[in-house]
């Protein structure tokens, strides 16, 4: 995804368009120019809310949708334009995990590990281990003979992931899989994901509309908006440089970056006559996080600051933070020269009387 | 009641289960991929032919507004055709398979939409063929759901080989209506009648518990 070019990518998109017939005969396109690469090993996660296209993008990867236009390829296969003998070769080096699980109901946790792999036509002998080995890694040992109905919604996303990994795919795609879940839950199977992602090596490519999904596993991420790509990157720019206006959307709801409502209403675009505040948005990143750079700001500068809002979150390994602070507009600049001669990010949001 | 009648009521019995066995049978093997193909050829589905979904749709139909006493008369030369006679037990099994298999498809047809929608697509991403999808998924999940239709047919066509003893079949039907009724024996008459009530009624347990073995869904009215 950071790389420019597709060979060396597990999943590309290249300048992939998806239109469907409406109502009328008019075309709604639902895709639109969206290119996209995705590294071995890398956990990407798209975001958007719903109707945006993730899903449709979602699924060109193992061929349940196909591109109206541009090109999908997924290990080195265009799957756009593959047969179906050649797609169903394809879908067993991608395993996918759905929102609601999708189990068989009439089969039991080790039935529905072994669909994937009685589809393939792997011998009796081979699946049985396959599938043992299978409920060790996802942790459902003693639950095999179960069925769906007897089991919780996080054990039944596991049986989903290891019904997934069954045919050793290199790319795994998962379909919103933590929102039906509590969040205790959602933390456990997005473990679990990071683990397989460690040990396998396998890339995931996950759709999502919670940030903080992306925030505790994604690598990388795509946000898309209208059938686009709004912005892409590394998970942990994104968090502390947002440059669009839904990417920032999407992080008020984590970052703090949302301005408080009692500031919200009076904010100003331009410093007014007389006495103001200017309101900053200040951003910690990577080791200057825990800094106490506002006391210092205060001691050594003699600037007062007021603190809004914020908050100190971890993406990935890396700890950052989001403060929101209003200080004397007559030394703003001052101030936030200061705060970047310190490694921190600063943005004007407006100012308040 | 003389041991003669009971000897009748007995054969009887036996030509009527003869009768709704082998019509059942015929119809299932004829039904369930009718019913399969119904379920999963509309356009954009699995096996994708609404031209022929819209065909054997009608033809379902047709055969199904027919009232059966008008079908077994209007068929009597097909029948002679497979059978020899349109007398007899196994005359009348072809105007009950008739019967059954667009029945049967319909209560099929319902029982495979009946299963998520979800678990074509988890199928299709595992990469399985529309042949492994509806053997696999579709008509393994349907089972529970089959088994009930499969009752609810049987218990039609008990009904409806009591209604060929009117017109040349053999069984209780037929003895009703020449003994209980012709003749005026009311005994034989509620023999009859008792005789139908207790095959319902096993029939519909044995189905409902075969229906419920299959079934591995969570109970829908635990916990109220």
């Amino acid at each position: 995804m950071t790389g420019n070019t597709a060979a060396d990518a597990a999943i590309s998109f290249e300048k992939v368009g998806k239109a469907f017939a409406g109502p009328g005969g008019a075309r709604i396109m639902a895709l639109e120019d969206v290119t996209l690469h995705v590294e071995p090993g890398a956990i990407c996660g798209i975001i958007g809310r719903s109707g945006a296209g993730k899903s449709t993008l979602l699924r060109m990867v193992n061929g349940l949708e196909r591109p109206t236009s541009g090109t999908v390829t997924v290990t080195g296969y265009d799957v756009g334009r593959a047969n179906s003998t050649a797609l169903r070769a394809i879908r067993r080096e991608v395993g996918m995990i759905f929102q609601h699980f999708n189990l068989l109901a009439s089969r039991t946790v080790t039935g529905n590990i072994a669909l994937p792999l009685e589809i393939a036509g792997e011998p009796a002998d081979r699946i049985r281990a396959r599938v043992a080995d299978l409920i060790a890694r996802v942790g459902l040992d003693g639950l095999a003979g179960r069925y769906p109905a007897e089991l919780s919604g996080g054990q039944k996303q596991r049986v989903g992931i290891a019904r997934a990994l069954a045919t050793q795919p290199k790319v795994l795609l998962s379909d919103e899989a933590t929102s039906a879940l509590d969040p205790e839950t959602t933390q456990t199977v997005l473990r679990l994901l990071a683990d397989i992602n460690r040990d396998l090596g396998l890339t995931i490519l996950l759709i999502t509309h919670e940030m903080a999904v992306v925030r505790d596993i994604a690598s990388h991420m795509a946000v898309i908006e209208g059938g686009r790509i709004v912005e892409s990157g590394p998970t942990y720019d994104i968090f502390t440089r947002p440059t669009h206006p839904t990417t920032r959307s999407f992080l008020g709801g984590v970052t703090g970056l949302a301005l408080p409502a009692f500031i919200a209403g009076r904010l100003l675009d331009h410093r007014p006559d007389g006495p103001s505040e200017e309101v900053i948005r200040v951003t910690f990143a990577g080791n200057h996080a825990t800094d106490p750079m506002l006391s210092k700001l205060a001691v050594e500068k003699g600037i007062a600051s007021n603190i809004l809002a914020g908050a100190i979150e971890e993406v990935g390994p890396h700890p950052f933070g989001n403060l929101l602070i209003s200080v004397d507009a007559a030394r703003g600049a001052e101030a936030r020269a200061y705060l970047e001669q310190h490694g921190l990010l600063t943005e004007v949001l407006g100012h308040v009387r | 009641m003389s041991a003669n009648l009971i000897w009748l009521l007995w054969e009887a019995t036996l030509q009527t289960l003869y009768m709704v066995a082998a019509s059942t049978v015929l119809g299932t093997v004829f039904g369930l991929p009718l019913g399969v193909f119904l379920a999963t050829s509309q356009r954009g589905e699995l096996l994708s032919s609404p031209w022929a979904n819209k065909v054997l749709g009608l033809m379902v139909n047709a055969t199904r507004s027919v009232p059966f006493i008008i079908l077994v008369v209007a068929i009597i030369p097909l029948t002679r055709a497979i059978v020899g006679t349109s007398i007899g037990t196994n005359a009348a099994i072809v105007p009950l398979t008739l019967a059954a298999i667009p029945f049967i498809a319909r209560l099929v047809e319902n029982a495979i939409r009946e299963v998520d929608v979800g678990l074509i697509e988890a199928a299709r991403a595992m990469g399985a063929t529309p042949m492994q999808i509806i053997t696999k998924v579709l008509v393994r999940e349907a089972r529970p759901g089959i088994a009930l239709g499969l009752t609810l047919a049987v218990v039609s066509l008990i009904g409806y080989s009591a209604m060929v003893g009117a017109v040349g079949g053999e069984g209780l039907g037929d003895l009703g209506i020449r003994y209980g009724y012709q003749r005026f024996m009311p005994d034989v008459m509620l023999a009859v009648v008792v005789i139908l009530i207790v095959l319902v009624q096993l029939v519909q347990s044995i189905g409902e518990w075969i229906a419920a073995r299959f079934d591995k869904r969570a109970p829908r009215n635990r916990g109220r």
